[in-house]
């Protein structure tokens, strides 16, 4: 019965939806008020509708019940807590429904927090938001009903994936949602500044922070995804450049992009008509990942079970929504009024160049993703690219936009003066080379790859500059006494600017380290035999075998010496998931600053009576979840800004024309 | 001129989506290979090591008897999804499953099979750049060929293996050629 209430909500919700995308357009074309008056209490209503739909889904995943089929495929009763209600969006329907509910508290936000927004504006973007919650609500109900009955129903469900059953991922998809469907917002608002045919400073302070909160969670979803994948798949490896890596990644390259464009917008009135195409490319890259990892055009790991009709469905919706926006956009943009106009060398110019360095990025990430089939529809061949591809075109453009990022930021707005700027920076690249030769010769000059130096060395150059920019910003050389108190007034989004900045050079850290020096150890350990990696004693001291929650699990207990001097106990894990029956290895994992001791036990070989174990040392790593938890850290900070607070346009505009004043 | 320049991404996204239109009616993972209905090329592939009497994987073991050759790689995530029901099927005894350890190092392949368990009755070694497998019509790895009691290559099934495939696909095709 509440299953049947859930489906019944989604239909009453796609109603509603409908009447939301239609009559607040017509009313705005109109100027009728009493038309546009209904896009809020309509964008209220759709989320009451929806999250009534997820709940349903979710009681039922929670209770266990096996008569609704995607509980019965996904769940099982011995499964904890914990992961029945990530199964809800551990699959491809539910995952659907968690995408709609976001999309509708979206919706539902612009209506609680706009309270400020021109009516126009407001009510045309609630349109188009409920435009794209039509088209995924009719998907979700013509081919993909999380609420279809089974009968009879089944004793007990087939389980979740135990690959799945993990804290990390569990939390992976809501993070990513709220990311991807974040973007949504800078869409709905950059087609609805099309249909007015405006876009001002004001449009910009209202998308900015919808923006970054976007981007934050994106940010957090890939790298959860990315943590997943390094503790479980067990080789200590984090990014694979997989199609849905790559689909996940795209969007926030466009999203980087758009944050930087639209401080232009804000600060500057310029770059009005690129930061419109960035937010509908950025959206665009979020529908697209949707498509190619539900559709099967490209064969990946974590495709979803696929199904040629979902896949023309999302087609159609991808090319309505992004063919018919950039349509929009190449009759409407060109009128657009150009902002104010700035040297190459300026703030606004680093900031340009940022935009195209991130552009080209996202585009050769979009062509080495689609090269396969474009390859096979060209009847080129089966081909895949991997790796090799990415780090040989996707890196060396990503090496001067780190460089840059240090300079940009120094750099006035209008007209800037580099040569000032390197002149203040000069220290700091010293440093940098200094660092940079320190690695290279550490590691031995030639015995490492030849880009370590490198690396460390753009790290340094990032991160210290960085920092010199914000000691010249609160003046700590020139007038410490006064510098605390300077950094308190800083502006917060400065704060989460320098935080971001500097994660970025922590990240590069930890991928040039565990790029370059990661040590593995192979082979088979018999009780009581000690291994030697990363400067560490490995002995393996038993092995057995240990029940879980749904699972058996053979334990190893590892002994952790250095130096002769025991420090730790390391316990990794091979479990046998009961449902579905599947093998699973988790690894233990000792983390420092200077790396990882990461333990993996195997099979054991009788033949050696011993174990198979997998030991490695990966440098560095920690540095990477550092750099992005200070992503993370920065945009939240920035998003606490006082400008972007609720009702905060019209007072922020007044204190922008007093600072400028 | 500067119109044209705002055409750009609509005309960039219509071709994409032609693309699109096309990859759907293409199925990656079911292409005929180009060897079905061919002999097995030439090839005599060294042993794993630690495999006691396995001479490796030639050209005329795969004659005389109906067999799975399965193309695996310790670097290869999807092959870990598929291991399990190779070790199940493998039990069953219907037909010999052959391994080849594609564009891999004979270390870590032999490692792999003591950690994920080694199904095979045979295994060859076919490391970097893997050419040998690729003259046997692969095209990433997992991927299976199922080859005739001749030694002519019937059927190949791109992607893991799970136990909708084997009961509905390559069962019985393997059942067929085994009369």
């Amino acid at each position: 019965m509440i299953a049947e209430i859930g489906h019944f909500a989604l239909i009453l919700a796609l109603c509603v939806a409908m009447v939301q995308a239609v009559v607040p357009l017509m009313g705005a074309r109109r100027g009728q008020a009493s038309w546009m008056a209904v896009a809020e209490p309509a964008s209220a209503l759709q989320f009451l509708f929806i999250a009534v739909a997820f709940a349903a889904l979710t009681n039922a995943y929670v209770t266990s019940d096996f008569s609704v089929m995607n509980v019965a495929q996904n769940s099982h009763t011995e499964k904890p807590m914990l992961y029945k209600v990530a199964g809800v969006w551990g699959n491809h329907e539910g995952s659907l429904l968690l995408w709609i509910t976001i999309l509708a508290l979206f919706g539902f936000a612009v209506t609680l927090f706009g309270r400020n927004l021109p009516i126009g504006l407001k009510c045309r973007a609630l349109a188009v938001q409920a435009m794209i919650a039509v088209g995924f609500l009719l998907f979700i109900l013509l081919t993909s009903n999380p609420f279809a009955r089974l009968e009879p129903p089944p004793l007990d469900g087939s389980g979740l994936n135990p690959m799945l059953q993990d804290p990390g991922l569990a939390f992976h998809p809501p993070f990513l949602y709220l990311g991807y469907v974040g973007f949504s917002m800078a869409f709905s608002f950059a087609i609805a500044a099309l249909l007015e045919g405006r876009v001002d400073a004001a449009w910009a302070r209202w998308v900015r922070p919808w923006t970054l909160a976007a981007w934050v969670f994106l940010t957090g979803g890939i790298i959860l995804g990315s943590w997943w994948a390094y503790y479980t798949l067990g080789w200590g490896g984090w990014w694979f450049w997989d199609p849905v890596e790559n689909a996940s990644f795209m969007p926030w390259l466009a999203g980087t992009a758009l944050l930087h464009s639209a401080i232009v917008v804000e600060k500057r009135d310029a770059l009005k008509s690129w930061t419109i195409l960035l937010a509908i490319v950025a959206f665009g890259f979020s529908l697209l990942g949707t498509f190619l990892v539900r559709s099967g055009v490209l064969t990946s790991v974590h495709a979803f079970a696929t199904d040629p009709a979902r896949g023309v469905f999302i087609l159609l919706l991808l090319v309505l929504a992004v063919g018919g926006s950039f349509m929009l956009y190449a009759m409407r943009a060109p009128a657009m009024k150009m902002g104010g106009l700035f040297a190459p060398l300026s703030r606004e110019g680093s900031l340009l160049l940022n935009n195209v360095l991130l552009s080209t990025g996202a585009a050769t990430v979009l062509l080495g993703t689609l090269y396969p089939l474009i390859a096979d529809a060209l009847n080129l061949g089966k081909v895949t690219v991997g790796p090799p591809f990415f780090n040989s075109v996707f890196l060396p453009l990503m090496a001067p936009m780190a460089a840059m990022m240090a300079v940009g930021p120094m750099m006035a707005w209008k007209r800037g003066d580099l040569a000032g700027v390197l002149g203040r920076l000069k220290f700091v690249a010293a440093i940098a080379l200094g660092a940079g030769l320190l690695v290279w010769f550490l590691q031995g000059g030639s015995a490492g790859p030849w880009w370590t130096g490198a690396g460390f060395a753009l790290a340094v150059w990032l991160g210290l500059g960085t920092l010199v920019d914000l000691a010249e910003r609160i003046g700590l050389i020139d007038a410490p006494a006064e510098a605390l108190g300077r950094a308190a007034r800083l502006p917060r989004s400065t704060w989460g600017m320098v935080l971001a900045h500097f994660g970025v050079a922590v990240f590069i850290i930890g991928l040039t380290a565990s790029a370059a020096w990661t040590e593995e150890r192979i082979q088979t350990q018999k009780i009581g035999e000690t291994v030697m990696v990363g400067g560490y004693g490995v002995t393996l001291k038993a092995v057995n075998d240990v029940p879980g929650p749904n699972y058996m699990a053979h334990r190893a207990t590892f002994e952790i010496s250095r130096n002769g001097k025991v420090i730790d106990v390391m316990e990794p894990e091979k479990r046998v998931y009961r449902q579905p029956p599947r093998p699973i290895t988790t690894a233990a994992i000792r983390s420092g600053i200077i790396g990882d001791l990461y333990v993996v036990i195997g099979d054991p070989d009788p033949a050696k009576d011993g174990h198979v174990t997998r030991l490695y040392f990966n440098p560095c790593i920690p540095w990477l979840w550092a750099g992005a938890g200070l992503l993370i850290l920065g945009g939240t900070i920035s998003l606490l800004d006082r400008r972007h607070r609720v009702g905060a346009p019209t007072r922020a505009h007044a204190r922008g024309r007093r600072a400028r004043a | 001129m500067k119109r044209a320049l705002y055409l750009l991404p609509v005309a960039i996204f219509a071709a994409m989506a032609l693309l699109f239109v096309k990859g759907l009616t293409m199925d990656p993972k079911a292409i005929p290979s180009v060897l079905i209905d061919r002999p097995v090329p030439e090839m005599a592939l060294p042993p794993l090591p630690g495999r006691g009497e396995d001479t490796g994987l030639a050209t005329r073991d795969l004659k005389g008897r109906v067999s799975l050759v399965n193309i695996y790689g310790s670097w290869c995530i999807a092959c870990v999804q598929e291991h399990p029901y190779l070790m199940e099927y493998s039990k069953s005894g219907i037909v010999p499953i052959h391994g080849i350890d594609w564009r891999d190092d004979p270390v870590q392949g032999a490692a792999w099979l003591k950690k994920h368990g080694d199904p095979y009755d045979r295994v060859g070694v076919d490391p970097a750049p893997g050419r040998a497998a690729v003259d046997f019509g692969v095209t990433g790895a997992p991927e299976s060929f199922i080859v005739d009691k001749n030694g002519i290559i019937r059927y190949k099934h791109i992607g893991p293996i799970s136990p909708e495939v084997w009961n509905k696909t390559l069962l019985p095709i393997i059942r067929e050629l085994q009369k």
